[in-house]
């Protein structure tokens, strides 16, 4: 009796804004409304037909591929050099560099998107002063040209979340026992040896794991997007999410029946690369077993 | 863990200096200096974010690349907190965040504690919804969301917000919980039945204090993950722009005010400094937090 008391409030909460979201995401895409009038009209697949024919879903589509294959690499990559720096005892100010580079993650997103306009400005932003000092004649206008926009965001996200991955690899490093280390002194390995044939061996199962954690957030980049582009210019950063958000809630007169269909396979998205992470998770734990 | 770092970095650091010695840790001098460099390069925006918010607005606006204002102009704050409402904002974001801080770490520490603790019917349904949910981006439950508000007619207030920010994907919580309880020891409860405590009694008065650390690492994430949330409070805001949280109103303030960056800056100052305060304070549970979704 205990138990079932004890699982009500999540189960209340996660059902209600969690479990019956995802169910009703589904019974919404086969309607047509526009949310503020009761009636909804159901029109069976024509949501689905819509959004399958919109260049404009395809394109958002093609952007979260693009950006998720551009910041994904960078921040394992990345980041998985920088733990391995900070994780050896002889660095000196460690604890310092580990504080600096987290600390873009505890700031909010939103905020950070708007600052980064400022500084990225054309005209007054400090970075585009720094290029003129350094010689190069004019601005660029980072967010403002659709072929840099994209790439620009991309940097910023980086940055912004750079310390999650350096974390989860500092967390992988510490796995690895010192005396391993020491053994391989003794007998007589040098830096470079005790790298290609201890660290990264042993942190293979970590990069699967940790590669699919990272692309996992990438699919969940609203905040940085909305605040810093708005999904423009011309739509060369929007990202399904914002895609979704224009046709529920920015557009005159909202399509729920369309958007929900749009979250939908949004949705189915998300869900395959959870499966392949799921595969991923039991493939590095057969490695971690087998060593 | 840490003790062991710092033990061996000591030792090293009370080597006498030879030649051959400052040769050797030569190559780690150049990482640092390389290291602080891509630090300040870090750190820059929010940098310049300050030294804005203390400038007058010509002064950013001329684009010089000296940090240090010419003369400090606090009355940026005043506007921010005043005539842009973050004054409003912040309390809303503090009433927000710390109800839902509240619901999520207690409802985590329930449904953790009876999931890592016990076997009954459901159980293995309930872990696996959750680990298939784990990763449900707010994009695909938001429509929903405001539906399901409107109807209970909690959209357009704070109480909506909460119980949708505490309801929405968190997960991550309840796993923390489930594999921390998992593996206390079975005698702490049969000892305590012994002596004739209940269900309840178990919970709240041994096993709960033994999982402050827990606490304090959900209790954390939550935190930053509220005061930090975008969508939810955007779409739960649009009605009522006097409950915008920092988040939302800095959005808003571009709309607004878009030339007004030195008054923008310091509003940015006033919604990011609490986090970062709170990040210096108790960055160990931070970090472990995070670090918790590798290990298991």
């Amino acid at each position: 009796m205990w138990i079932w008391l004890f699982l009500l409030p999540t189960v209340v909460l996660y059902g209600l804004y969690t479990i019956y979201p995802i169910v009703a995401s589904y019974w919404y895409s086969f309607v047509r409304w526009n949310g503020f009038s009761a009636e909804k009209e159901f029109v069976g697949v024509a949501n689905y037909r819509e959004v399958f024919a919109d260049p404009q879903f395809w394109n958002s589509f093609k952007i979260t591929l693009l950006f998720m294959l551009l910041v994904a690499p960078a921040r394992v990559i990345l980041s998985f050099l920088l733990a391995i720096v900070l994780n050896s005892p002889k660095l000196p100010l460690s604890k310092l560099f580990r504080t600096v580079y987290f600390l873009p993650v505890v700031t909010t997103t939103a905020i950070v998107g708007v600052v980064m306009q400022f500084i990225l400005d054309p005209a007054s932003g400090p970075v585009n002063s720094i290029l003129q000092a350094l010689g190069f004649e004019g601005g660029i206008n980072f967010l403002g040209d659709s072929r840099t926009a994209l790439v620009t965001v991309s940097v910023v996200y980086v940055w912004k979340f750079f310390g999650i991955t350096l974390v989860y690899w500092l967390a992988a490093l510490q796995t690895i026992p010192q005396d391993i280390y020491e053994a391989a002194r003794v007998d007589g390995a040098g830096v470079v040896r005790m790298f290609t044939n201890i660290t990264v061996p042993l942190l293979k199962p970590f990069l699967i794991i940790i590669s699919l954690l990272t692309i996992e957030e990438t699919l969940r980049a609203f905040d940085l997007m909305q605040t810093m582009t708005g999904g423009g210019p011309f739509f060369s950063t929007e990202i399904i999410e914002i895609y979704i958000y224009r046709w529920a809630f920015a557009a005159t007169i909202p399509q729920l029946g369309h958007a929900s269909a749009a979250a939908v396979l949004f949705g189915a998205f998300v869900f395959v690369v959870g499966l392949i992470q799921l595969w991923g998770v039991y493939s590095a734990r057969r490695m971690r077993r087998d060593r | 863990m840490m003790a062991v770092t710092d033990l061996t970095r000591r030792s090293v650091d009370r080597r006498p200096l030879t030649t051959a010695g400052v040769l050797r840790r030569l190559p780690w001098w150049i990482a640092v200096i390389f290291l602080v460099g891509v630090g300040v390069l870090w750190v820059f925006p929010f940098v310049w974010m300050v030294s804005a918010s203390l400038k007058e607005n010509a002064e950013v606006f001329a684009a010089g690349l000296n940090l240090i204002p010419s003369h400090f102009a606090w009355e940026n704050y005043i506007r921010a907190w005043e005539d842009a409402r973050f004054g409003q904002y912040l309390i809303n974001t503090v009433i927000v965040t710390l109800w839902t801080v509240f619901l999520v770490t207690a409802r985590s520490a329930f449904c953790g504690y009876v999931l890592g603790r016990y076997r009954f019917r459901g159980s293995r349904i309930i872990m696996g919804i959750l680990l298939a949910t784990l990763f449900v981006p707010t994009g695909y439950t938001i429509i929903p969301i405001v539906q399901i508000s409107l109807q209970l007619g909690v959209i357009n207030s704070l109480t909506g917000m909460i119980l949708a920010l505490s309801g929405a994907a968190n997960v991550a919580g309840i796993l923390i919980y489930a594999g921390y309880f998992r593996q206390l020891p079975k005698e702490l409860e049969e000892a305590a039945v012994v002596d004739g405590a209940g269900f309840p009694r178990i919970f709240f008065s041994i096993m709960l204090p033994l999982a402050t650390p827990v606490t304090a690492t959900v209790a954390l994430l939550t935190f930053l993950a509220t005061w930090n949330a975008f969508f939810l409070p955007l779409v739960f805001t649009f009605g009522r722009p006097e409950l915008r949280t920092v988040s939302v109103g800095m959005q808003a303030f571009v709309g607004e005010s878009a030339v007004d960056w030195s008054g923008m800056a310091a509003a940015g100052v006033i919604s990011i400094l609490p986090v970062v305060a709170l990040f210096f304070f108790l960055q160990r549970y931070f970090v472990e937090g995070i670090a918790g979704a590798v290990k298991s």
